[in-house]
């Protein structure tokens, strides 16, 4: 795993390198530490608050450690006409999270993750789901269920 | 030798496509067959995703939508000869959908090897960046002026004015902004674009760069489109090395460089202030304007911030000329909109016409009607921030000023179709929810109206509250939407309020109220 002196490093430099610093933690860490957030700042010269404030402010950085599998449905309009909203249900039905809670969306047994997603670009073939970095298209309960079966 | 395209299209992934293509290829190793397997762009006609074509003496044979189980079958009955099969779709530039569409920005699109310099030398590519380069900026502006191209991304500012403020400011270092931040619910065009056919967007943004003085360019690209970024880190390393991007462009001494920037999932970031302050990598606040972005825009410097649909319109116009592309269209509305059907639609996808089609044709000639074969219900127009569209609206030309005479949004070209089943003021309430999950929180109106409207929606929806009480909550939500519309800083509290009141007016019984006669 890159250090993230190495990682700070190699975006201090970058005009506004923020952002590609905080993608760069999370792709190797797979989320990110507090405990990296008062290197990040000195490194980038900014206060932790800054630092904290970007992190939250965006929902693809998390600073707690998500499930062994992430699932994203979409839950924006073009999914919502042909049932992306009954998806949902189904999906935090089956996987024991919900989208909403304390936990972050994670099951307890930190089997899961389910976040909802505001579109895909998948909207001829809604709704539309992604699990882990795979995405498909023109979704039901039933293919969730077997697609789950595959990656689990 | 066959050759074989199978799309790499995120939305021919989402349904199996590089299965299909590793079933196709395991089996005709098996069956002694040679092809050549290209991984093309889509050509946007989703329902039939993913589309299998072949080669054939007499052009590229479809067929469709094509399951990794249907492989066997489709060889057996000569696949690779173009030969019929209840999948097939005959000729492909020949199928209505695709034939009957005015295809000037999208015209590589599905056709070629993405990634591939000569596929996309061979089909047009590089000729309006050929001719940029025989040109002085002020020419370069002028044909974009001329040919009255407008923001695509939804504001439909014309694009040459503001290459032409950005030209004309004086500045140690100028930038050319992308915005590929595309969030707004049924819409794809400019996911296609960088997937499918990612020189013309880099063409486009070094026409710019070349019009404006503009030597760095960045795309911001959202993290939900992970293949986006793909393709466009790899098409903008082939460009350098082939001497289209870098610092002699072409050799012609001028120099522009491009960066591809990931974004974090907020949607606001698709205001064109708020996307600055990303790629400045702070959080995604907007700005009060002015001063404008042409002026200070990124790191305070003049910037171009465009969509990605937009910059890649220009190529064509700088190399057919800008009264080519005007010739397409109607009143202001100039040029070409590759409209994108989805939702509950039968034949969802991508349909590129000259601005005057209406919206009955969209989803009726090309959509089909809806997926579930229900009646259609409802459809949105122009993302989460458009308004419901009337099927009195139905036959409205599509273009700019008709449709605000309305108090409608074309915006992006994204229609979404809902049938009889939706619940609109559940749609409603949908609209106000978002704008409070997605809010900068920088204004008043948009980071706690979002809020006081899901509440007031919900007590309107409540039974016990027919009668006065729902009355007064209508009223409420009425003047909350008048100070949202009025008082917001953006489009984003700006315009919930749209399709809440095309909701509420439209669809009254929904809400609980007496339908009109």
């Amino acid at each position: 795993m890159t250090d993230i002196q190495t990682l700070i490093a190699a975006h201090r430099d970058i005009p506004g390198g923020l952002m590609p610093l905080l993608h760069a933690v999370q792709d190797a860490y797979g989320y990110i530490p507090a405990d990296a957030v008062p290197a990040i700042a000195k490194g980038m010269n900014l206060s932790r608050a800054e630092v904290h404030g970007v992190i939250t402010y965006y929902s693809h950085f998390h600073d707690h450690p998500l499930g062994k599998q992430v699932v994203q449905v979409c839950m924006a309009e073009a999914c919502k006409a042909c049932g992306g909203d009954e998806l949902m249900k189904h999906a935090e039905k089956t996987l024991g999270c919900a989208k909403d809670d304390a936990n972050h969306g994670t099951s307890a047994n930190g089997a899961y993750t389910l976040h909802p997603v505001y579109c895909l670009g998948l909207c001829a073939q809604s709704p539309a789901i992604q699990i882990n970095d795979a995405l498909h298209a023109r979704m039901s309960p039933t293919k969730f269920d077997s697609l789950l079966k595959k990656v689990a | 030798m066959v050759t074989v395209y199978i799309p790499q299209d995120s939305a021919a992934l989402a349904v199996g496509a590089d299965a299909v293509a590793a079933e196709l290829a395991a089996q005709c190793k098996t069956r002694g067959l040679t092809v050549t397997i290209v991984r093309n762009g889509s050509r946007g006609l989703l329902w039939l995703e993913t589309l299998v074509e072949v080669a054939t003496e007499k052009g590229r044979v479809a067929y469709g939508p094509v399951e990794a189980s249907d492989v066997t079958g489709l060889l057996d009955a000569g696949l690779l000869q173009g030969n019929a099969h209840p999948l097939c779709h005959g000729l492909t530039d020949s199928i209505p959908y695709l034939a009957k569409q005015q295809r000037l920005t999208f015209a590589r699109m599905g056709v070629t090897d993405p990634l591939s310099l000569d596929d996309y030398a061979a089909y047009g590519g590089w000729a309006g960046l050929k001719r940029a380069l025989t040109l002085d900026s002020a020419a370069i502006v002028a044909d974009v002026l001329d040919s009255g191209l407008r923001g695509r991304g939804g504001a439909a500012f014309p694009a040459g004015i503001k290459w032409r403020t950005v030209a004309a400011a004086q500045a140690s270092q100028k930038y050319v902004v992308c915005n590929a931040d595309e969030g707004d619910s049924g819409t794809f065009s400019d996911r296609m674009t960088m997937e499918g056919d990612p020189y013309m967007l880099i063409e486009g943004m070094t026409i710019a760069g070349i019009a404006t003085g503009a030597t760095q360019g960045y795309i911001y690209i959202r993290s939900e489109y992970p293949h986006a970024i793909t393709t466009m880190n790899a098409a903008i390393a082939k460009a350098v090395a082939a001497g289209f991007l870098g610092t002699n462009v072409l050799g012609s001494g001028k120099a522009f460089s491009l960066t591809v920037r990931k974004a974090a999932g907020s949607y606001v970031c698709g205001e064109e202030t708020a996307m600055l302050e990303s790629l400045e990598g702070k959080r995604g606040i907007v700005r009060a304007k002015p001063p404008l972005p042409a002026i200070e825009g990124l790191f305070g410097k003049p910037t171009v911030i465009n969509n990605v649909i937009t910059f890649a319109s220009t190529p064509i116009i700088l190399a057919k000329g800008a009264a080519f592309y005007k010739d397409f269209g109607m009143g202001r509305s100039r040029g070409t909109l590759p409209f994108q059907i989805a939702g509950n639609i039968k034949q969802g996808g991508l349909v590129e016409l000259a601005f005057g089609v209406t919206l009955r044709q969209l989803m009726v000639d090309y959509g089909g009607g809806t997926r579930s074969g229900r009646p259609i219900k409802a459809v949105q127009v122009g993302g989460p921030l458009g308004a419901y569209v009337p099927e009195s609206a139905w036959d409205t030309p599509l273009d700019y000023e008709a449709y605000a005479a309305l108090g409608l949004v074309v915006g992006h070209g994204g229609i979404v179709v809902h049938d009889d089943t939706a619940n609109m003021a559940s749609l409603a309430r949908y609209a106000m929810e978002f704008c409070a999950i997605e809010s900068c929180g920088k204004c008043t109106p948009c980071r706690i109206g979002s809020t006081r409207g899901v509440e007031v929606i919900d007590r309107i929806t409540l039974p016990a509250n027919a009668g006065k009480v729902r009355e007064q909550q209508i009223s409420l939500l009425k003047d909350l939407c008048d100070t949202m519309v009025n008082g917001s800083l953006c489009a984003m509290g700006g315009m919930t309020p749209y399709p809440v009141l095309s909701a509420l007016e439209h669809y009254p019984q929904d809400f609980g109220l007496v339908a009109k006669v």
